[in-house]
């Protein structure tokens, strides 16, 4: 600790360079502290302990091929299921197709499997009550300023109306909240199975998927089983996983979110070595007759390696503490900046230590030849400027 | 009086690519303990080489070199740093203060290597400041001080940790008439007063005459030595 001093006024002997090397740091990890957000974001995606008792029954083709409405009372019977309820896909954009909002068509019962889902008994009566209804998450709702009773234009992806238009018109009828946030719901809009599957002629009594809620979570793999079993052999085989295996497969289907952030921070920080790392060999070849000054009162050749090795590490964890603080405030923006893509709202503490050691590794990396040049440092000839 | 350097049969030679050049030549030198000696000689004379060797800075090729009894020809590197911290002080002719330190701070880097705190170090480096004569600029980064000034925050750097010897190269080749006086003046006062064993390279026969002795060096043999008055 004695050294400090002597490590930052070395660290900031020309002020301009140290600044513009240690705003390169912390775009740097900038990036990486937003990137590691979105993959967060995406990894945690379904996890929750309320997911922990959810299963989903898809296609074992594909997630898009439909399944019978009838084998949801199939599902029921299953012993240890407490729950089932079924959901389809209808992909809304608001406006403008760049615009997209998550939107399911929904059994009357979905909201008995998500109990973390909030929404205010009048405003579920009244959906009940309208066909036509659908209840908008609490996030999308202030994104867009709505308010309850307001027409909503929605255009689907996939399904037509009754007259052949993708253009729908639903009626908010209430807001669908959960603390913090975290529920994914937060971020969608649910409308009436029933009235999603009377209005496209492209849905006849089949169904995208089933939830099941089981009663005991560790008796979910033998529900999942029994309930794969009961489409056996038939033309619609089931595919039953956890909500969060399920969701991380769907989000795989996407892109596969870990490689490329991977890839984008690969690429960010072997740029950000030769950048640093080259600065750092300029900073103490010019410090040369410095250097040589503090081995001749008695500094030891390992002294001055920690020293130049600690300047390094300093400069990229002061860059990196900047960095991830910059993203802890703006991540408080991001949920809605991303439309809701991204909850992940805070750099926790895994993103913390693993930045940390980050800057720590590049910065031993960067430091390791500046550090061995001055520790090789041959006093007579540094002193004659050889 | 007791010796403080002992120089037996010491030759140096460095190796510049395949040849090989014998600066010094079986130098046999006594340096007693509180003498004030100055070396002279022309360039490549190898001056310079033999203060390295008495400072510690080098090795000679051959030969054995003592200072207060302990041989230092025969100590590694980690070894030698440490002899030098607790034993010589060092002047140079371009004053070689850390630019981006006060020259408090600069006094107090020897200091850094003992067990001092650092209320204590501020302490020894303000009382080394004030005997040099520069108790009103500690705060003054080495840019904001004359050349004579740097030289003198040079000096307090040198004994602030109160070494026997101090080796000076140059120490007013870089300096005004004046400056070179107040600055050689100090090294009297701390040669005559304080008891300090001084060797100085100089090219200057007025800042020799400040010396008790003084050596003449050519083609790496000692070829004559004049006491002063």
């Amino acid at each position: 600790m004695k050294y400090l001093h002597l490590i930052w006024a070395a660290l900031f002997r020309r002020k301009t360079r140290t600044i513009l090397t240690l705003v390169s740091i912390v775009a740097a990890f900038l990036l990486f502290g937003l990137l590691d957000a979105v993959r967060i974001s995406f990894a945690e995606a379904g996890k929750s302990a309320n997911g922990a008792e959810r299963l989903q029954v898809g296609a074992r083709l594909s997630f898009i091929q439909p399944l019978p409405q009838g084998l949801g009372a199939q599902i029921a019977q299953v012993p240890g299921v407490r729950d089932v309820a079924h959901a389809n896909w209808f992909g809304g954009a608001y406006q403008d197709p760049h615009n997209q909002i998550f939107t399911f068509a929904v059994s009357p019962n979905y909201f008995d499997v998500y109990p973390e889902v909030e929404v205010d008994p009048e405003q579920r009566k009244a959906f009940d009550a309208n066909l036509n209804g659908i209840l908008v998450g609490e996030v999308i709702m202030k994104k867009y300023g709505w308010k309850i009773g307001d027409k909503l234009p929605l255009q689907s992806q996939i399904f037509p109306n009754k007259e052949g238009s993708k253009n729908w018109n639903f009626d908010i009828m209430g807001v669908m909240k959960s603390k913090d946030n975290k529920a994914f719901q937060s971020q969608m809009i649910v409308l009436h199975w029933k009235n999603f599957d009377e209005t496209t002629p492209y849905n006849h009594g089949s169904v995208g998927w089933y939830i099941v809620r089981v009663n005991d979570v560790n008796d979910s793999d033998r529900v999942a089983r029994a309930i794969d079993a009961i489409s056996a052999n038939s033309d619609h085989e089931t595919k039953t996983m956890t909500e969060q295996a399920a969701t991380a497969n769907w989000i795989k289907q996407l892109a596969d979110i870990g490689l490329i952030v991977t890839s984008i921070m690969g690429a960010v920080f072997f740029t950000l070595v030769l950048l640093t790392g080259n600065t750092m060999m300029q900073a103490v070849r010019e410090r040369t007759s410095e250097l040589a000054v503090l081995k001749t009162i008695g500094f030891s050749n390992g002294s001055v390696l920690a020293m130049v090795l600690a300047e390094s590490v300093l400069l990229l964890v002061l860059g990196g503490v900047i960095g991830l603080g910059l993203v802890s405030l703006i991540s408080m923006a991001l949920p809605a900046l991303s439309g809701g893509m991204i909850t992940h709202t805070s750099v926790g503490a895994k993103s913390w230590s693993l930045g940390l050691a980050l800057a720590i590794a590049i910065g031993v990396v960067i430091g390791a030849l500046p550090a061995m040049r001055a520790m090789r440092l041959n006093i007579v000839d540094a002193l004659a400027g050889r | 009086m007791a010796n403080l350097v002992e120089i037996r049969n010491v030759s140096k030679v460095y190796e510049r690519g395949k040849q090989k050049v014998e600066v010094l030549h079986h130098i046999e030198l006594d340096i007693a303990q509180g003498d004030f000696l100055a070396l002279m000689g022309p360039s490549g004379s190898g001056k310079t080489t033999l203060l390295n060797l008495i400072g510690g800075l080098d090795s000679p090729t051959d030969g054995s070199l003592s200072v207060g009894g302990t041989r230092i020809d025969n100590l590694g590197q980690g070894a030698l740093a440490k002899w030098r911290a607790s034993n010589v002080g060092f002047i140079f002719q371009f004053y070689n203060l850390l630019p981006m330190l006060s020259a408090q701070k600069n006094v107090e880097l020897p200091l850094l290597l003992t067990r001092l705190n650092a209320a204590q170090r501020k302490k020894n480096a303000g009382v080394a400041l004030q005997l040099v004569g520069l108790a009103d600029r500690v705060s003054h980064k080495p840019t904001e001080l004359s050349g004579g000034q740097q030289q003198r925050v040079a000096i307090a750097r040198a004994i602030v940790s109160d070494p026997t010897l101090l080796v000076c190269d140059e120490p007013t080749g870089d300096l005004d008439r004046q400056s070179a006086e107040d600055v050689l003046g100090l090294l009297q006062t701390l040669n005559k007063s304080h008891g300090k064993t001084i060797v100085m390279v100089t090219h200057d026969p007025k800042a020799a005459e400040y010396a008790r002795h003084t050596l003449h060096l050519d083609k790496g043999t000692l070829v004559e030595q004049v006491a002063h008055a």
